[in-house]
């Protein structure tokens, strides 16, 4: 088990024509059940053809009637990138994953609106992962995202975080110390995102295949504050945390469009301080999230 | 993006929000001749900065004549203005508003930003006028009325009048109130801005409702679609490294350390300097080279590190995945190279083609110290630079 996907997910890929979007399919492919799992491509322009073998449809709803794929992953540009959420959504998929960095803040608090209204009037309810994230793995099953698949390991640890490199970090740390992931989730570095850091977790929560979660946040927003008051009524496994960005100036967008700190509630020392107060394991020191979930197994 | 509050201003009059009739100078004697083009018998001289707090820092003066125009101006323009914003060293002003005087008979606060926990836009108000925002939420936060606005729907009236009668706008000046808050809403909006603020909003002595002063800020990622703000955009505001990155599409924001760092990844990035603070010392920098970095982009990293005479030792920290470890290791021995680096570097390298990119660096005759964890290597930069 796992969480979100795993080796019978069939994936459609949005932008799969593109530079960004033909490389990671490429790679996607070669890992583990890869080559069975991405089973379609959307462009409008070039319905009928195909590229690495995966046949490409004019629309998610045409890609989805004809394959049975239920989960999309999304590389299309900035510009056209909300849009294309859209449209996995409309076409009633079960999870659309968004990689897309750098979409207008505007766009995506439109979208998220329109999914919600839609979810509201009894419609079906499309999870997003993202966007500006590097997507999910379940080890040895699927790779949908930007990960480098080679350091990950089958085993049961959860990993979510907002940044890419510190995931990686995290998984890397874990499989050298002969610890293997259920799945490693990134939720992305944007303010306005689909799932978070609450959600993912109560996802672990309920695989029964998962027994500790590194949880790694940054600084802005309150969704690490708002996931931790959930993991203390509700979390039955262990959680390491670890929040970047305890040297970050207020006020400065650092690097990812989310991290900023603009309140007192959302520093990388409030956080902490909630989290450690709602029982999570919490280190300062990144380098040390490995071993300290080892050590509460 | 920030820009300046006549700027800000000129865009709400676009969107049809009264402000004071005002214009922006560069010398004394364009504000001077400003003043008698404006007419009246007080005008407010206003040092234009992107930093809040301008009033307290001295860079705000009510002139009563031509006269004091002209001193006001002399003595603000080229001033180093030091606000509770701009750091001890303040910011240097260029640029003046001279506006006419306005008869404040009460002063608001309203501003428009994205609410993250909801993911819809608040409008948020207050009868505090004038103040720092912060501070009001901090004390009275009972006096600040919030509004959640589905952009799908947009502020409806009955949002506006709830803002207009929480602060306690005068009945007869509700609807002028409303209409001010409907506008600034689509402004927010249309121009992709992450805040929109105007304090004070102000009630002058006859009724009407105007924005004394406006402060914006604007989504870089939605910049692409409004040359019109990029236009408004003032280099001389910016900090010089940071412009200088922006050029090679590297994320780069200066900090008050002596220890440069290098790394891939906004998160791993803000990681890598909390460990350097963890071992003793402080970065002086944020530095994510994306995803992408070519041997050119690590160079010019590596320049505009060493441009600041603080740095006294550099730590690299890549996380290869897509990215090779191999090339970030040819990009870091040919950047040494070129830029005669003479500080000390550490170098961590983790994961794609790891072994490889440590050969490169070992055999390159460069004094470069290795690291194998994030901790490792903090720890070695911190002793090389003590």
């Amino acid at each position: 088990m796992s969480i979100l996907i795993n080796k019978d997910t069939r994936v459609i890929t949005q932008g799969i024509t593109g530079k960004t979007g033909q490389f990671h399919t490429e790679k996607c492919q070669e890992y583990a059940n890869g080559k069975n799992c991405f089973v379609a491509g959307v462009n409008p322009k070039k319905a009928g053809e195909k590229i690495f073998d995966i046949p490409i449809f004019a629309s998610v709803k045409e890609a989805k009637a004809q394959t049975g794929a239920t989960v999309s992953v999304i590389y299309v540009p900035p510009a056209g990138a909300a849009a294309a959420i859209w449209e996995a959504c409309e076409a009633d998929l079960d999870l659309a994953i968004c990689i897309t960095e750098g979409i207008p803040v505007r766009d995506m608090l439109v979208v998220r609106n329109k999914m919600k209204a839609k979810e509201a009037a009894g419609g079906k309810k499309t999870l997003l992962l993202g966007p500006n994230c590097p997507g999910l793995i379940t080890p040895d099953e699927i790779k949908i995202g930007i990960m480098p698949g080679h350091i990950h390991r089958k085993g049961r640890i959860g990993v979510v975080s907002r940044s890419g490199t510190l995931t990686y970090e995290a998984v890397a740390q874990l499989t050298e110390i002969g610890l293997g992931q259920s799945s490693a989730v990134g939720i992305g570095g944007d303010p306005i995102n689909g799932l978070k850091h609450i959600d993912v977790m109560k996802a672990f929560n309920d695989d029964p295949d998962t027994d500790a979660v590194i949880m790694i946040g940054e600084i802005g927003g309150p969704d690490e504050a708002e996931a931790a008051q959930w993991c203390k009524a509700n979390m039955k496994k262990p959680i390491v945390g670890f929040i970047a960005g305890v040297t970050a100036p207020a006020g400065k967008r650092m690097g990812h469009a989310g991290a900023l700190i603009s309140g007192g509630a959302d520093t990388a020392d409030a956080k902490l301080a909630i989290m450690e107060e709602c029982g999570f394991k919490v280190t300062r020191n990144p380098s040390e999230m490995g071993r300290l979930l080892k050590s509460l197994l | 993006m920030k820009i300046h509050e006549y700027q800000a201003k000129e865009i709400l009059r676009k969107f049809g929000v009264t402000t004071p009739n005002g214009i922006p100078c560069f010398s004394v004697d364009e504000a001077v001749s400003a003043a008698q083009k404006l007419g009246g018998k007080i005008w407010v001289v206003k040092a234009q900065i992107h930093a809040g707090g301008r009033g307290k820092g001295g860079g705000v003066k009510v002139a009563k004549s031509l006269d004091e125009v002209k001193s006001y101006a002399s003595s603000i323009l080229g001033m180093q203005l030091v606000t509770h914003q701009t750091g001890p060293d303040g910011q240097k002003v260029r640029r003046l508003l001279i506006e006419e005087g306005a008869d404040i008979k009460k002063e608001y606060y309203v501003a428009a930003l994205t609410d993250r926990a909801t993911q819809k836009v608040a409008m948020m108000a207050s009868s505090e006028g004038g103040m720092d925002i912060e501070e009001v939420a901090h004390k009275t936060p009972e006096k600040i009325i919030k509004v959640f606005v589905d952009p799908l729907v947009g502020l409806t009236d009955a949002q506006a009048l709830e803002l207009a009668k929480g602060i306690g706008v005068p009945e007869a000046s509700q609807a002028q109130a409303v209409d001010a808050f409907k506008k600034l809403y689509t402004c927010y909006m249309e121009t992709d801005a992450s805040l929109a603020e105007i304090n004070p909003l102000i009630l002058e002595g006859n009724g009407n409702i105007k924005a004394l002063d406006a402060k914006f800020n604007f989504d870089s990622n939605s910049l692409f679609r409004h040359e019109d703000i990029v236009a408004f955009r003032d280099l001389d505001e910016e900090d010089p490294a940071e412009i200088e990155a922006s050029k090679f599409d590297l994320a780069y924001i200066s900090l008050d350390g002596n220890i440069g760092c290098l790394v891939n990844g906004a998160g791993l990035a803000m990681a890598t300097m909390d460990t350097i603070k963890l071992y003793g010392a402080e970065p002086a920098n944020f530095l994510d080279v994306g995803g992408g970095a070519t041997t050119e982009k690590v160079t010019e990293a590596f320049k505009i590190m060493l441009k600041n005479p603080k740095v006294k030792g550099i730590l690299v920290n890549i996380f290869g995945g897509i990215m090779r470890c191999d090339t970030i290791a040819t990009g870091v021995v040919a950047a040494a190279k070129e830029v005669h680096l003479s500080v000390p570097l550490v170098v961590r390298m983790k994961g794609t083609n790891e072994d490889l990119g440590k050969k490169i660096l070992a055999e390159s005759g460069l004094p470069i110290i290795a690291a194998d964890t994030m901790a490792e290597a903090a720890e070695k930069i911190v002793a090389a630079v003590k």
